[in-house]
């Protein structure tokens, strides 16, 4: 994966203002942005999948351009091909598992039909141990299941990159342990890039193949960063 | 007693037409109102509340200075259209949206606030156009207390008595609601037809409170 980004953006919250100004190039398939909570890594995640306007710079994703406020670009998130994983996985309540899997891949007015076949979301849910929990709601499944559903969701699309945004927060630290190995060992096997943005050194250990580390709404500079490991091969 | 049937359907259909009409408007402006955000949006909302609190006399009395023969609006309906609302059944409808429109478009502008705003944000990731957004995601999850509004609307509506006399008027089978039937019954000392109007009335409101009761947000938290 190809991700440039160089973004600028002010916000205001009664007389406080918070300045975001990230800037990083990266070829790297395991992105990890680590910081404290209120240092802009979400913004950040949020600015690639095109949920958060940026006031200046741009963004660009395999060549792609996504956002240039120079060039007046700002492809809809729809456009952008990108797979996010919120933090509370933000599963459609009103949807069972199978239909919010398949929710991306159903264009129109409506929602996929409870007994709707799809060989790609019968693939997922099989990938993910999902299978048993088709028709299951998402407020019957326990934090791990939500997070899997919530995968198999971002991934049927074939997305370009998969942002996680806190992606284990959400769970116990036992499961937390489990997720984590399991997500390792999906990136792996998919291939498929991934930005990923945490407060968690243990994160940062097992996905940070590159690691920008934030503050305050600053990439701090390398040195200053926790870097793991294992380095690209 | 055939009138009072008469009147009973008269009310229905009034009511009915009013309901959905503010199905269509109630929620169009409480989506507007829950989701964007403009110079005024407080002062509107209040505005639009005022039919809750305004006598309907009054109500009815603006209308007739809008949409009345020689009101502003009235008159360009009818010199355009040929249009005349005042003493017809869709002027009584008119009247009855009216005084029935906050019970739509409060509770339509909580239910859409209550939707949580990053489930729409993940279906835009998931490439869904934001028409469609609205009908999958955002509406479903409104529906349950924009229902129960309606019905209350409804309800509302049926019993709407003094707009609907001062716009459409007291024409037996023609805009004589259950309402004003029976207080032409009881002017008129007819106690009996009086009667069966009142339980006839009691009946449906009856209903629709226990229909809007079971749909009550409530009871709907842990869907």
């Amino acid at each position: 994966m190809q991700l440039d980004i160089d973004i600028r953006k002010t916000l205001h919250s009664g007389k406080r203002t918070f300045q975001l100004q990230v800037r990083f190039q990266s070829v790297s398939q395991r992105i990890v942005i680590f910081g404290p909570s209120g240092s802009g890594k979400s913004l950040t995640l949020k600015a690639i999948a095109g949920l958060m306007r940026p006031d200046h710079g741009h963004i660009r994703l395999d060549g792609e351009t996504l956002f240039d406020a120079g060039a007046g670009i700002d492809l809809a998130p729809q456009a952008r091909k990108v797979g996010y994983l919120f933090q509370d996985y933000a599963l459609f309540p009103h949807l069972s598992v199978r239909q919010n899997i398949g929710f991306g891949l159903k264009r129109g007015w409506f929602n996929p039909r409870a007994a709707e076949k799809s060989e790609a979301v019968d693939y997922w849910l099989e990938a993910l141990h999902l299978s048993h929990l088709a028709h299951q709601m998402p407020g019957e499944l326990s934090g791990g299941q939500r997070q899997r559903t919530a995968l198999a969701r971002a991934l049927v699309a074939e997305p370009r990159a998969l942002l996680l945004d806190e992606p284990f927060a959400a769970l116990d630290p036992l499961l937390r342990q489990r997720m984590r190995e399991e997500l390792d060992e999906l990136q792996r096997r998919l291939q498929v890039p991934m930005v990923l943005i945490t407060h968690d050194p243990e994160d940062v250990a097992v996905f940070g193949e590159q690691v920008l580390a934030l503050h305050d709404g600053m990439i701090a500079p390398p040195e200053a960063s926790p870097q793991p490991g294992v380095l690209p091969a | 007693m055939e009138s009072a049937w008469t009147a009973l359907a008269l009310s229905l259909k009034v009511a009915g037409c009013a309901t959905l009409l503010n199905l269509l408007l109630g929620v169009g402006v409480g989506f507007l109102l829950a989701r964007v955000r403009f110079v005024g949006r407080d002062l509107l909302d209040t505005v639009l509340t005022l039919p809750m609190v305004m006598p309907p006399t009054v109500l009815g009395f603006y209308l007739l200075v809008l949409v009345g023969r020689r009101g502003w609006l009235g008159a360009w309906l009818h010199d355009s259209f040929g249009i005349n609302l005042i003493f017809t059944w869709q002027g009584a409808v008119i009247a009855a949206s009216i005084v029935a429109f906050p019970l739509v478009f409060k509770p339509a502008r909580a239910a859409f606030e209550a939707v949580d705003g990053q489930l729409e944000q993940a279906a835009r990731v998931l490439g869904v156009s934001e028409a469609a957004i609205f009908f999958r995601v955002t509406l479903p999850l409104a529906w349950r207390g924009i229902l129960a509004g309606l019905l209350l609307a409804f309800a509302r509506a049926l019993g709407e008595f003094g707009a609907t006399l001062m716009v459409a008027g007291s024409i037996p089978g023609k805009t004589q609601t259950l309402s004003i039937a029976v207080y032409e019954a009881v002017q008129a000392g007819q106690d009996d037809v009086a009667n069966t109007l009142v339980l006839i009335t009691s009946v449906v409101c009856m209903v629709v409170l226990l229909a809007a009761g079971r749909l009550a947000p409530g009871r709907i938290a842990n869907q």
